[in-house]
């Protein structure tokens, strides 16, 4: 299937999912399915530095409050309405990537993995000492009483612009992965000298993904402060945003478009169902439980399960 | 005489106080195969790193086809025309065989062949036929053997569609037939023009293949000529066997 054709199939199934959803007569059904499509995105955003090119981003947290805090930004000083947050946020997020890739992507491993970890602490001390956006207090964002397209209510809207963002990133991650560009990205994951005496620009590659995956990162975020209508550093700055977007990818697998779909679907759907019925603290316990599942008995995730039985199937 | 292909002018290497390259020249002219040899740890591979440019050097400069290449990221050297292979052999261990040949033919052999994207398989094949691992292109690479994998090292060069190729002690634990298949193997890239410094440390195979040895010692270079008069040299007999 070619990109083009893709992209309709995603954005018909994106729109008709957010149509037929519609008539689910209970509110919590859309608050849940925003979370879990806000982990789909930035599962899938991960995925594209972390799992196709192999650079672990620890920093997740930090770009999708990028996202969610530039949206407050553009609230506050001009009342922008939602999409010019959704498009500032993911620019401003991609350019904190291109930063973030120029001044740290000579280090490798282990090494750029604490320079983003590092990143998102800087960025939540600037926040918090921001008054502007609301610094330690928090920020009001209003949704607007006028609701689009005769939806009942707004997170019915932000749930269904979620979905159709979700499709973008899938879109966007999958071109990558199939281009000759992600062959690049996947040599690079490989072995990075070997990549670079094979022809491949691994460092302007390197800059290009993290550019890519950190704008994508950032779009999760900007629906973010609509979603309660409030916004503080620690719920932006959440742990859960950094821990999750790596699970799941891990859990799906690393090396598809599709494996950070199923991680995000999967393991977004349990948690909200464990948060309901038992407990919201047990939420990272599950993830915890479910990483060290996955990495001792399927170490390429559920996709990596999906090829060994394809490959068995050809012989 | 021809025009040279590479021309490395007084190259000089350090490492903090180690100077594991002092003022090397060398010289490679199109098409011709040369031999580098010497001890352990007497910079040939160091060498090696800053001619692809893993490595830059500290003073003198390298020309391939006249044009300064100091300055040049490896990938940028790669795709003029110089391709290396590595002595513990690097695959890209979650691809196929066949998609390991795909980097170099789409990065680098692109860049300076005009090579139609139906035609990025056809020419892969062709080069794993070379080699001898036309059998199974599909095979993942992290699985090979340590012969294919040296086999896949080279061919993977060669899918670059050098001009110059540098194979980094391709036949180091191999046997005397795969040695010979090898050897064939790079003897048969100088009917397509392309110039090749073999690396190597089995000197029946450098002897045969090469039509000019050089011998770094220490960083320096110590002799450089024909084949029988430099093994024949004093100095190179002096530092392999000692006094």
């Amino acid at each position: 299937m070619n990109n083009k054709i893709f992209a309709v199939v995603a954005f018909t199934v994106a729109i008709a999912l957010a149509a037929v959803t519609q008539l689910v007569p209970n509110e919590y059904f859309f608050s849940a399915a925003y979370t879990v499509l806000l982990f789909v995105i930035l599962a899938t955003a991960w995925n594209i530095l972390g799992g196709y090119t192999g650079y672990v981003n620890f920093g997740s947290a930090a770009f999708f409050a990028i996202g969610a805090y530039t949206t407050v930004f553009f609230y506050n000083a001009f009342k922008a309405p939602l999409a010019v947050g959704i498009v500032a946020g993911t620019l401003v997020a991609g350019l904190a990537g291109l930063g973030l890739g120029y001044l740290t992507l000579r280090l490798r491993g282990v090494f750029f993995a604490i320079a983003s970890l590092a990143l998102s602490v800087v960025l939540y001390i600037f926040i918090v000492n921001w008054d502007y956006v609301g610094g330690a207090r928090g920020a009001y964002v209003l949704q607007p009483r006028d609701v689009p397209f005769g939806l009942p209510r707004y997170i019915h809207l932000i749930y269904a612009v979620q979905l159709v963002m979700a499709a973008f990133a899938l879109v966007v991650a999958r071109a990558i992965e199939k281009s000759t560009l992600g062959r690049g990205l996947a040599a690079i994951r490989d072995d990075e000298l070997a990549a670079e005496c094979s022809g491949v620009p691994t460092l302007k590659l390197k800059i290009f993904s993290t550019m890519v995956s950190c704008a994508l990162m950032g779009m999760a975020g900007t629906t973010f402060p609509y979603y309660l209508s409030y916004i503080e550093p620690s719920s932006a700055f959440s742990l859960s945003y950094a821990v999750n977007s790596i699970a799941m990818p891990l859990i799906g697998g690393m090396m598809s478009w599709m494996g950070p779909l199923i991680g995000a679907v999967l393991l977004g759907s349990v948690q909200q169902l464990v948060q309901v019925t038992v407990s919201s603290a047990w939420n990272l316990l599950i993830v915890g439980v479910l990483l060290v599942l996955f990495v001792t008995l399927a170490p390429n995730g559920i996709m990596g399960w999906v090829d060994v039985w394809r490959r068995r199937r050809e012989r | 005489m021809a025009e040279a292909l590479l021309e490395v002018r007084g190259v000089t290497k350090r490492f903090g106080g180690f100077t594991a390259l002092d003022g090397v020249d060398f010289l490679v002219r199109p098409g011709e195969r040369v031999g580098l040899i010497g001890p352990n740890g007497s910079g040939k591979s160091t060498l090696v790193n800053c001619i692809t440019g893993t490595l830059r050097n500290d003073e003198g400069s390298i020309r391939f086809e006249g044009e300064d290449i100091c300055g040049h990221a490896a990938h940028r050297r790669i795709r003029m025309g110089l391709a290396r292979s590595f002595q513990i052999p690097k695959p890209f261990a979650s691809m196929s065989v066949l998609d390991n040949l795909r980097i170099p033919l789409l990065y680098a052999a692109r860049k300076h062949e005009k090579l139609a994207p139906g035609r990025i398989v056809e020419e892969a094949m062709r080069i794993l036929g070379q080699v001898g691992l036309a059998g199974r292109p599909h095979a993942m690479s992290g699985g090979l053997t340590q012969v294919d994998m040296r086999k896949l090292e080279l061919a993977r060069a060669m899918a670059a569609k050098p001009k110059l190729l540098i194979s980094d002690e391709a036949m180091a634990g191999l046997s005397a037939s795969e040695v010979d298949d090898i050897l064939a193997l790079l003897s048969g890239l100088k009917e397509q023009g392309v110039a090749v410094i073999m690396i190597e440390h089995v000197m029946r195979a450098v002897m045969k293949f090469s039509e000019r040895i050089a011998v770094l010692v220490a960083g320096r270079k110590i002799a450089d000529g024909d084949p029988q008069v430099v093994v024949g040299n004093a100095e190179v007999v002096r530092a392999y066997l000692g006094e």
